[in-house]
């Protein structure tokens, strides 16, 4: 599936109900459904488009889940798309049995996840969704880090028949990879080279690692950035070898520091290469109603909080 | 490949095979000394009636024959009576059924779907089964199948009535039109922690289903040609989905499970208890 590079900012929810077209234009036998949110997800893209391969199921996200392992049962690709609070929030036990004990093939299209969700409030910031979703056996989970990465990946996931979780986000972002994505399922990308700290992000905190590698690169220090847009399989081998390389790693995360990429990345540097590592993300905490940049700067989720914790990182080697 | 029902018992063959069944679904929990005889022997008759009243099209030759009516079993405790029936009908040897809960088996304490082959949906976690219909509904819509073709019936528990998502799934079946979706209701009026009615009750249930646009029958659960009638005037119904709510007794056929059937949930018989029940089922006793 070949990507267009976008260069004004755009939200990665923003490229679901586009790549739904692209998809069904290009034969594909999908079936996307969507929970009473569909204006907000982008699934009413394909509604208009194709509209006997959308449903919409009410405020019923266990509903959904649970239709779309019946449809899936019968051949075809089935999206799934809600907002992150609500799948997995309302529909962990249909997911759970439904989707990954029964390795169906749904893609599950979590929209507005993360505390960017801004004004709604604690209620609707998903902090954990990561967590449940990397627990279940056999689930990919991938946050994608812009708007062209996000079609990559919603469009990589319609070439396999495996359950899948993309979370997707409310705020527009800068593209980062203006040239393309290069989404591979389980491989991290670098987007930086260095050797002295690697400091690995997904999602919306891609962009402030960026940002905090040019900060620390300015203090001669060389950090290397790898976009992990693949949480679950995570690309081990690279971890490893950033942690051999360079001696130190940071994450970055919009999400609970429990239970996301964080607690993925320690695990591999636990069992295999133990150097000291410090995190970005939320602090076991929920969240607040606020402006979106602003919740970023109040729960720490910044290029300066990435450089702070390389130089803890670095002075523990 | 099939393209019909296997030929329908006679009324004698039907009553042996619910024996046989019951047979099983004793010999079975009695070896694991667990599972859920209670609500499986309550539903013998609605699954002697699916399989073998000639009601259900399928080939258990080729289990995953694409336009194949799917029976799924919602109220995923109750695997004796789906794993005995499965047996009968040819899908796999009898000899597997002591495997029962055993480590390594295909006869899963739950359903798992496709273990064995003519299990269409993993199950345990209650009030997935009328959901998952919709999904194959549609999905048979989409693939252009005829009417009367790709037929699902969905058994469920009155129990599992408590989960909101079966009124989620009622409400959309109706909603998008699915007369493909039978919905076969064991009104047992039992459930883990004790009589329905005390637990949370649920009558006037036929009314309510009603009231969510299906068409319904009421029958005698343990009639098995009743059972079997109303499920093929439901089958052929194409104006709206159907559930035929069967009244049944928990623990039907084995005396003492029958008149304590709280106390039948979820355990598996003793040697005494599981030679009187066979005896008691041999004789037709209730």
């Amino acid at each position: 599936m070949t990507t267009t590079a976008t260069p004004a900012p755009a939200a990665t929810r923003e490229a679901y109900g586009p790549a739904l077209v692209k998809l069904a234009e290009a034969g594909h036998d999908i079936v996307a459904l969507d929970a009473d949110l569909s204006a907000s997800t982008g699934g009413n893209k394909l509604a208009a488009s194709f509209p006997d391969r959308w449903f919409t199921v009410g405020a019923a996200e266990a509903n959904m889940i649970s239709i779309a392992a019946g449809l899936a049962s019968t051949g075809k690709t089935v999206y799934a798309a809600s907002f992150a609070v609500f799948m997995p929030g309302h529909c962990f036990d249909q997911i759970r049995v439904q989707i990954a004990q029964q390795r169906m093939n749904v893609k599950l299209i979590a929209s507005h996840g993360g505390i960017s969700v801004g004004e709604d409030g604690a209620s609707a910031q998903a902090i954990e969704d990561l967590a449940l979703m990397t627990s279940l056996p056999g689930m990919n989970v991938v946050v994608p880090c812009d708007s062209v990465e996000a079609d990559a990946m919603i469009c990589r996931a319609a070439e396999d028949d495996e359950p899948w979780y993309i979370r997707l986000g409310r705020p527009k972002l800068p593209v980062v990879y203006t040239d393309g994505a290069s989404f591979q399922l389980g491989k991290a990308h670098q987007l930086r080279d260095g050797s002295d700290v690697t400091l690995i992000a997904c999602g919306l905190m891609v962009g402030p690692t960026l940002r905090a590698a040019d900060a620390l690169a300015q203090d001669g220090i060389g950090a290397r950035v790898l976009n992990m847009a693949t949480i679950k399989p995570l690309d081990a081998p690279e971890v490893i070898r950033a942690a051999e390389q360079t001696g130190a790693i940071v994450c970055a995360e919009e999400h609970n520091v429990i239970g996301g990429l964080g607690s993925a990345v320690a695990r591999t540097l636990a069992l295999h290469c133990p150097v000291p590592m410090e995190q970005v993300g939320i602090n076991d905490t929920f969240g607040q109603s606020g402006p979106w940049q602003e919740l970023l700067d109040e729960y720490g989720l910044t290029a300066e909080s990435v450089v702070k914790a390389a130089k803890r990182a670095i002075a523990r080697k | 490949m099939t393209t019909s029902a296997a030929p329908a018992a006679d009324t004698e063959a039907l009553l042996d095979v619910c024996k046989r069944i019951r047979r099983h679904i004793v010999e079975m929990t009695h070896a694991a000394q667990s599972g859920h005889p209670g609500g499986s022997l309550s539903a013998t008759e609605i699954f002697a009636a699916l399989y073998f009243g000639g009601v259900v099209r399928h080939d258990p030759a080729d289990p995953l024959w694409e336009r194949r009516d799917r029976v799924i079993l919602s109220k995923g405790h109750a695997t004796p009576v789906v794993y005995a029936t499965l047996a009968e009908a040819g899908y796999f040897s009898t000899e597997l059924i002591p495997s029962f809960r055993s480590l390594g088996t295909e006869l899963q304490g739950h359903v798992v779907r496709n273990k064995p082959p003519g299990v269409e949906m993993s199950g345990g976690a209650l009030g997935m089964g009328l959901s998952f219909a919709v999904g194959v509904a549609l999905g048979h819509h989409l693939n252009g199948f005829p009417a009367d073709e790709g037929q699902i019936f969905v058994v469920v528990g009155d129990g599992e009535l408590n989960e909101g998502q079966n009124w989620e799934a009622i409400m959309s079946a109706s909603h998008f039109g699915l007369h493909r979706i039978t919905a076969v209701l064991d009104r047992n009026h039992f459930q883990n922690d004790g009589p329905g009615d005390e637990i949370m009750r649920i009558d006037p249930v036929g009314d309510k289903w009603t009231a969510f646009g299906w068409g319904v029958q009421h029958v005698d659960g343990h009639d098995v040609e009743a059972v079997r009638d109303a499920l093929l005037i439901a089958r052929a119904r194409t104006d709206a989905p159907q559930v035929v709510i069967c009244e049944t007794v928990k623990g039907r056929g084995v005396s003492f499970m029958a008149e304590n059937p709280a106390g039948w949930h979820g355990k598996g018989p003793s040697d005494e208890q599981l030679a009187q029940a066979l005896e008691e089922i041999e004789a037709g006793l209730s």
